[in-house]
């Protein structure tokens, strides 16, 4: 399936008050592929995301989702495959019930009442969250509003998943149970994190940012374990991979004087 | 901080909603439609009418008894909006001296009549609102409203007033925080930090509501709040809906205080 493809060719993009942030991103990624992006803070992940839906629209250069060139005219359509889901949940939840809010997307769609129960009720099944539906969004916890966050997109059915830090605010369980349930998507995934485990468990691509520019692409275990790539560009080697030998010699020796 | 107990509070209301009792089965359209009926009646009697408003207690406290909502909630509600009806007819009693009979010898002035009507007044409606909203919860009277006829901008921006609401004010609260932590004694309490504060308050919610944009424009947002019907009008809509009708009549149309009165009397 050629259709579930994501294109940046030669992306420019800066913000009215002339901020570069983005400097010539190209890359393309292909049906099914999970795609991690990291960089550090300011590197330009966020704005790349919001090319992808044509919340912004490229200065230079063209964006390509599927077999759509993104413009003013196509957005409409690309929103349709592709679901983005933002760093802050509050401001992904914005209809005053959890129904109401994952009914949102597929009303929209012109769906009809039977099919919309269906999907609400899938969506929410599928992020362990149906208990909840009746809820106002104030009311709920920041690993439920995540979780939500989610369903509210995956209940449009969107061919790709674009993700901001989506492990951000959730708590160590409620951040396991998101990488097993991106674990289980079959869509095309991106996500633009500083989690690099969770890229490291879930993405077998990665891309590195730095100042608007690709800095490395390649297989995520090959550049999330090399140590001089990632601190060049702000980062550092994943949690589990850094040496964690300290911890269990300081045990071994406290285990050998007892 | 009173802020952050204010801010607990007020989502209390809200949870009262959630009940499930004959009042809160009802279609919203109906409590709407009910409520709009008895606020107009009850703002229809005249300037100098006590007696005829009193009767009228028995809506409210009707609902507050099958809802089962706590009485003391919906006073304290209405106290602290009270100071609005209380300045409004304060100076009745001083501008307004004619004198009234109330029997052979006791007089007092109009103003009296009419402030105490204001009040009456007030608290009728005041608490019918604010049932309508405990019964019903806030977007149920919102959607309500829109299958009612009223425009969808107007129903939308109060949707979207109830859902930030909350989040404004834990922002605000976070602010306040972050002030207070650096504030020592009366140092950085004045009217310029103030106006500072404000301003942040402002620029965070611009970009907030940006977001949210962005948000909507994703799940196919093209210009129209689309919500889904939830209910349907049913028979004990009807029902309810005459009954509040046949009281309202009875209690404009006869004077009933003057009969239960008659009838004490004898």
């Amino acid at each position: 399936m050629s259709h579930h493809i994501v294109e940046f060719r030669d992306v420019c993009f800066s913000y009215p008050d002339n901020t570069p942030a983005l400097d010539g991103i190209s890359f393309r990624i292909t049906h099914g592929e999970s795609v991690g992006i990291v960089g550090a803070n300011g590197a330009g992940k966020s704005t790349l995301l919001m090319h992808m839906n044509g919340y912004l629209l490229p200065s230079k250069g063209t964006v390509v989702i599927g077999d759509l060139e993104l413009n003013k005219k196509t957005s409409r359509d690309v929103r349709k495959k592709i679901g983005l889901i933002f760093q802050n949940p509050d401001d992904q939840l914005f209809m005053p019930t959890v129904f109401d809010d994952v009914a949102f997307g597929p009303i929209n769609l012109g769906l009809s009442e039977e099919k919309i129960r269906e999907r609400v009720d899938e969506a929410l099944r599928v992020v362990g969250c149906l208990p909840l539906k009746e809820k106002p969004p104030h009311h709920l916890s920041s690993g439920q509003k995540s979780a939500v966050a989610i369903a509210s997109v995956i209940a449009m059915q969107p061919d790709i998943l674009a993700m901001d830090e989506p492990a951000s605010n959730l708590d160590p369980k409620s951040r396991r149970q998101l990488i097993n349930l991106l674990k289980g998507f079959k869509h095309t995934k991106i996500i633009a994190s500083h989690d690099l485990d969770l890229i490291l468990e879930v993405c077998e691509r990665c891309m590195v940012i730095k100042e608007g520019r690709i800095a490395a692409d390649g297989f995520a275990e090959e550049i999330l374990l090399n140590k001089v790539l990632l601190e060049e560009n702000g980062l550092e080697l994943p949690l589990s991979r850094q040496n964690i030998i300290y911890t269990r010699k300081g045990q071994d020796e406290r285990v050998g004087k007892t | 901080m009173t802020f952050d107990k204010e801010y607990f509070n007020i989502g209390y209301l809200d949870r009262l909603s959630y009940g499930d009792t004959v009042i809160h089965r009802l279609d919203p359209r109906s409590k709407v439609i009910a409520t709009m009926i008895f606020v107009i009646t009850v703002i229809s009697y005249g300037k100098y009418q006590v007696i005829p408003l009193i009767p009228f207690l028995l809506f409210p406290v009707l609902l507050m008894t099958l809802s089962d909502t706590p009485v003391m909630l919906i006073v304290k509600k209405m106290l602290v909006v009270s100071p609005f009806a209380v300045f409004i007819g304060v100076f009745n009693p001083v501008f307004d001296n004619r004198a009234v009979a109330l029997s052979d010898t006791v007089y007092i002035s109009a103003g009296w009549l009419s402030f105490l009507s204001i009040l009456i007044k007030f608290a009728l409606t005041i608490s019918a609102a604010l049932l309508l909203i405990a019964t019903t919860s806030f977007p149920g009277v919102c959607n309500a409203l829109r299958r009612l006829g009223v425009p969808s901008l107007f129903t939308s921006q109060l949707l979207f007033l109830y859902r930030y609401i909350f989040v404004l004010m834990e922002e605000a609260m976070r602010i306040v925080r972050a002030k207070d932590l650096k504030s020592f004694g009366s140092r950085g309490t004045g009217v310029k930090v103030f106006a500072g504060l404000i301003g942040v308050l402002f620029i965070r919610t611009i970009e907030r509501a940006s977001r949210i944009y962005n948000a909507m424009l994703s799940r196919g947002f093209d210009g129209k709040m689309k919500t889904m019907k939830k209910s349907r009008l049913g028979v004990a809509d009807a029902a309810f809906l005459a009954a509040v009708l046949l009281m309202v009549y009875l209690f404009r149309a006869y004077d009933i205080a003057g009969f239960l009165g008659g009838i004490i009397k004898y």
